[in-house]
């Protein structure tokens, strides 16, 4: 909620200063804190110039800048109206400064589109990490992620398709930590009505949009009792108002073996934030890996999407040997978020045609491919379905 | 969130071939666990990922039917059980798969230092499971679990 008053502050101060460009900001506010109470989908800002929209790309670390690039190339040259506004973010620095520019940069576009920002472990306990400050600052409360099996993808198990909505800003990630007595260390797991509320209302709300049957709350409610009990009975109070979605609940480590042995039982997922983690990495894991699958940021306001498992990919960084598909995956997201839903289905049927029917994979998945071949790959798709396009 | 992976030493390596390893548990343990568990040796982690990972490998290998466990505590007080249910639907029909108990006691003896015994029981129960003759229903068999204990039994008989 703190978040919606600066929003909303920020908006009156910036008002008066750039009324001739930011003339709309209070109008889109406006216009997307009525309009989420019966969508999930927000109004997404409206394109400025020449139809052509901003949108905020933090590179971030290890692959995220050479994935990105090759977001862009594929947008260059499908004639994609999208104009990015680049925001790097170094994260070796202690200060806070460059964090704050990336977020005033989403603030101002609305989007964005970003790799993971390494989070060093050899930085003082004080220093939090970028990518939590990131969605707890605009207030991302509901990580969506898709885990569909892919059929060019060789994997144990078959038909996977799930979709997981994790609570985004608190929980076991509230970074509340303290050291009263030397050697005994008191971590907070924060759980409040209004955001286990907020998403379960969410993924309610996603699943009869998607026409799915069922949404499975994970917890550990059993040991604990009020934070997670809490969680699962905002999640009941929630699931009496959609008669036709049929709601069960399982505990946190027996989803997690019967993810293993029999993923094809789920079908809609909701938890909070440490559970959504292990969960969708879990996902990830067996539908192909974390090359794949793409993941969205959504809050009432902005919008954030990178990959689904968040992975620096460190030691496979500037090597042409990274799997593009999630974070290309990751864009077509964003188009469908900005209504561009043309050129998002262009991109993603190239994209999946590449992975299924030429099946050109990259080495996570067993093949040879370089990430540019991929890539160039799918350019090539695009050009064949005779999209207008640009020069190779 | 991290966890310690150590590569203990076995009776062919080197004490000094002890490796410990700092890992993340989102960047490495989740996907690889479920994409190729052989890479992990030993796992050392707080409570809750624990319990979260132990459930997790546990379906990776046949369930909580199989899976063996021990609580120890200082002084070498230890209690060993099996982690699944009490599974009051089959309970007193001769049906339930023994193997979890079963191996959880071979921790016991091996905790006690009666490694003779220790090993001829598992390596019975394991010849049995593998011989696939004798097998309880969540197994994919039918037999009872009389029928199996005794095929154990029988095994051992024929070591001696």
């Amino acid at each position: 909620m703190a978040a919606h008053s600066a929003v909303l502050s920020a908006s009156k101060i910036i008002n008066p200063f750039w009324v001739g460009r930011l003339g709309n900001t209070a109008k889109v506010f406006g216009t997307t804190l009525i309009s989420h109470r019966n969508k999930t989908s927000l109004t997404p800002p409206p394109a400025k110039y020449g139809g052509r929209h901003t949108v905020t790309l933090i590179p971030g670390d290890g692959i995220g800048p050479e994935l990105l690039n090759h977001v862009r190339e594929v947008f260059r040259f499908t004639c994609v109206p999208v104009d990015f506004e680049v925001v790097n973010v170094n994260s070796a620095l202690e200060t806070d400064d460059d964090m704050n520019n990336a977020i005033t940069a989403i603030r101002r576009n609305g989007v964005a589109l970003k790799g993971n920002i390494e989070t060093k472990h050899t930085l003082p306990a004080s220093v939090k990490s970028r990518n939590n400050v990131l969605r707890t600052s605009l207030d991302l409360y509901a990580n969506v992620m898709h885990c569909q099996s892919l059929p060019g993808v060789q994997t144990r198990h078959k038909n996977i398709d799930i979709m997981i909505i994790r609570e985004n800003t608190e929980g076991e990630y509230s970074s509340l930590e303290h050291e009263s007595v030397s050697g005994v260390v008191e971590s907070l797991k924060i759980i409040t009505r209004n955001n286990s509320l907020r998403i379960a209302d969410y993924a309610f709300k996603l699943a009869r949009e998607r026409g799915r049957r069922r949404v499975t709350a994970v917890h550990k409610a059993n040991i604990m009792k009020l934070g997670d009990g809490l969680f699962l009975q905002c999640c009941r109070e929630v699931a009496s108002g959609y008669p036709e979605i049929t709601f069960d609940s399982m505990i946190v480590d027996n989803t997690t073996m019967q993810l293993v042995s029999k993923p094809q039982q789920f079908d809609v997922m909701v938890m909070p934030n440490l559970y959504g983690n292990v969960v969708s990495n879990v996902c990830a894991g067996l539908v192909g890996g974390p090359g794949l699958v793409p993941g969205a940021n959504y809050g009432h306001v902005y919008a954030v999407f990178e990959t689904a498992t968040r992975n620096t990919g460190k030691s496979i960084a500037e090597k042409n040997i990274a799997n593009p598909t999630a974070m290309l995956l990751a864009s077509c997201l964003m188009l469908d978020h900005l209504k561009l839903n043309d050129y998002a289905s262009v991109i993603r049927n190239a994209v999946l045609t590449t992975m299924n029917e030429t099946r050109l994979h990259t080495a996570d998945l067993g093949g040879q491919g370089t990430t540019l071949e991929v890539v160039q790959s799918v350019m090539r798709v695009i050009q064949s379905k005779g999209q207008f396009t640009a020069e190779l | 969130m991290v966890l310690y992976r150590v590569l203990s030493s076995s009776p062919n390596k080197p004490a000094n071939a002890l490796q410990s390893t700092l890992l993340n548990m989102q960047e490495t343990i989740r996907e690889p666990m479920v994409q190729d568990p052989t890479q992990f040796d030993v796992l050392v982690m707080p409570n809750l990922y624990g319990d979260i990972l132990s459930d997790l490998c546990a379906g990776l290998i046949g369930g909580l039917g199989v899976t063996p466990s021990g609580n120890i505590g200082a002084n070498g007080v230890a209690i060993f059980e099996s982690v699944h249910g009490t599974a009051p639907d089959i309970a007193g029909k001769d049906l339930a798969n023994p193997t979890a108990l079963l191996l959880s006691a071979v921790m016991m003896l091996r905790h006690m230092g009666l490694h003779g015994h220790a090993k001829k029981i598992e390596t019975a129960c394991f010849d049995t499971i593998r011989d696939r003759k004798v097998l309880t229903k969540d197994l994919g068999g039918n037999s009872k679990c009389s029928e199996f204990t005794e095929a154990i039994c029988q095994r051992m008989k024929d070591m001696d």
